[in-house]
């Protein structure tokens, strides 16, 4: 010992060798190939039956695609769905349009130091998240039979300035989509604004008032753009959300995406080629959302450390994972899964 | 009392409760007009909530505050007190700088945009102008080069240097530092520290809250000694925290530099 020690001292030490590298065999995981097995089992079987062909119904010679392949061929790119798939998207637009600045509003009265306005806010929020949106639809679809009669606006109780007929400025199209989906949006959008708003640290709203900066300066310069990182992801969802919501619409009579498919369906007596098609469509549409939706969110996540967002392909190996192996670290550090080759 | 002559600030009796907790018991401070003062004192000793009612950050229940001859958060007429409108209250703190513990720079902002925002917004100076204020502000805390970092890439220290140049973008009569340093790794103190030094040098008025007792014996023209919501002890720092009269300051002093 003491020998070591003394020799440790006088004599310069030599570089330390880097031990080898550990060459261990890896955990066997049975039970991943044979639920991996399994699934790929189930999940031919329903390939098959996709692709299977059935005698024809009709009782002519031949057979024909179970699922009706040809017709969907037909209707996916037919004229007719063009209009139905841009009223899908409209009432998507102004259901939206009215949520977010509906739920802006609402979500900042919930924060509001005025009791009233923090009152009003939460009883909107209750109504609006406590009866269900098909309900909603309906009764403003049918709003007009309480007011047959003209409608006029003017001082409470007093004189009237302007008159109007329910039965023409709510139309079905309004009724649809500003009142019945946009006014249960904002509900649900007043929530996510609100968490956003309070995610951000108090401290940065004191840091712009020792600046002389008024209040509705600093929720929009300082407070609504940091909350905007916790809003947007959700918003998104949303976004996606409302557009498979406004088939709702098609029960209200619109011919958007499902009302077409059930018009299509009452002519022809066959639902299920339709709703394929309008599935294709609506899958379409959700992935240029969700694409739109990741710029969006990286374009907000600007200035916050540890949280690089990657490319998109990068996000979208991590959200399939990769076979074998959960690996979480791909999108935060994209070199190393280049040296891992 | 006419802006311009006069103390700093001046506050007398000062009372400030949250709910049934007193935490100012009766404050009686003057920081002369290019001065720095420096107060020390046990966490909850009430020196950080002094130190945010001279802002309006905390509105005191009871006694006087003014800043440079203004009543802050009030305004008196025939002998009867009017609380201040938001707009207000803004145009008074345009006047007094604050550097805060935790930095709370704008995480959504680049460095300059951090200290260009307020001179923009507030009082509506042209962007070019602006820029090139704060660029030379940062410079003048030695941070040119990271004009375009966010503050997550940037260390406590030079995140604290940046809150000090955008407080400084306003042109403040006054500097509020609450404990600068005190969120800091020790080794990152000194760069801080020594931009503070600096400001003094020039002549700004400074009220710290501070834990580093050396500093305060160094810049300081004033230091005072917080306990229990009252000022206990205050004095020229060199007698003073040489030879403390009151035996709490002498036992704070000793744990302190121990």
């Amino acid at each position: 010992m003491t020998q070591q020690a003394g020799s440790a001292g006088s004599e310069p030490t030599a570089p330390r060798q880097r031990p080898e590298a550990i060459r261990a065999v890896p955990v066997r995981h049975p039970g991943r190939w044979v639920t991996g097995a399994v699934l790929l089992l189930l999940v031919a079987m329903i390939v098959h039956t996709l692709v299977s062909r059935v005698p024809n119904p009709t009782g002519a010679k031949g057979e024909v695609w179970r699922f009706s392949w040809n017709e969907v061929g037909s209707y996916l790119f037919s004229p007719s769905i063009f209009p139905a798939a841009e009223l899908t998207i409209w009432l998507t637009i102004l259901a939206m349009g009215v949520g977010i600045v509906g739920g802006v509003i609402i979500g900042t009265m919930r924060l509001s130091a005025n009791p009233l306005l923090k009152g009003i806010a939460f009883l909107y929020a209750w109504f609006f998240r406590g009866t269900p949106v098909l309900v909603q639809i309906f009764f403003w679809y049918n709003i007009a039979s309480v007011y047959s009669s003209p409608v006029s606006i003017g001082i409470p109780f007093g004189h009237a300035f302007w008159f109007a007929d329910p039965n023409k400025v709510i139309t079905g199209f309004i009724a649809v989509s500003v009142l019945g989906l946009g006014l249960n949006e904002a509900a649900y959008m007043s929530e996510i604004v609100r968490a956003g708003l309070l995610s951000v640290d108090a401290g940065q709203i004191e840091a712009a008032q020792s600046l002389g900066m008024r209040r509705l300066l600093t929720l929009r310069r300082v407070v609504l753009p940091q909350a905007m990182r916790v809003i947007i992801p959700p918003t998104g969802n949303e976004v996606i959300s409302m557009l498979k919501t406004t088939s709702l619409a098609g029960l209200a009579g619109m011919i958007e995406l499902y009302g077409w498919s059930q018009a299509v369906a009452t002519r022809t007596f066959q639902p299920i080629p339709p709703l394929i098609t309008i599935s294709l469509w609506y899958l379409f549409m959700t992935t240029v959302l969700s694409i739109g939706q990741y710029f969006v969110e990286r374009h907000y996540r600007r200035g916050v450390a540890g949280q690089s967002p990657g490319t998109f392909t990068e996000l979208w190996a991590m959200s399939i994972g990769r076979w074998g192996r959960a690996d979480y670290a791909v999108a935060a550090a994209p070199a190393t899964v280049e040296g891992r080759g | 009392m006419a802006e311009g002559a006069g103390p700093m600030v001046r506050a007398e009796d000062v009372h400030k409760s949250f709910g049934r907790h007193e935490v100012l018991k009766g404050v009686d401070l003057v920081v002369e007009r290019g001065s720095v003062a420096c107060i020390l004192g046990p966490s909850g000793s009430g020196k950080s909530t002094f130190l945010r009612c001279i802002n309006h950050l905390e509105k005191i229940n009871a006694g006087r505050l003014a800043v440079d001859g203004v009543l802050v958060g009030y305004r008196e007429r025939r002998g009867k007190l009017y609380e201040l409108n938001d707009r207000q209250v803004a145009s008074m703190r345009q006047d007094i700088g604050m550097v805060f513990q935790r930095f709370n720079l704008f995480a959504h902002l680049t460095a300059i945009e951090n200290v260009m925002l307020a001179p923009m917004k507030v009082r509506q100076i042209a962007k070019a102008a602006a820029r090139e204020r704060a660029r030379s502000l940062l410079d003048r805390v030695g941070l040119a080069g990271f004009e375009d970092r966010y503050p997550a890439m940037l260390s406590g220290g030079q995140q604290q240097r940046v809150a000090i140049a955008r407080a400084l973008a306003m042109d403040p009569k006054l500097m509020l530092f609450d404990e600068p340093t005190s969120a800091l790794d020790p080794e990152l103190v000194g760069e801080v520290l020594d931009v503070m030094r600096d400001l003094a040098n020039e002549g700004m008025t400074m009220v710290v809250v501070t834990h580093e007792v050396g500093f305060a014996r160094e810049v300081g023209d004033a230091v005072c000694f917080f306990d229990e919501g009252i000022v206990q002890e205050q004095g020229d720092p060199r007698t003073v925290l040489a030879a403390p009269s009151n035996p709490r300051f002498a036992a704070f002093l000793s744990s302190v530099l121990s």
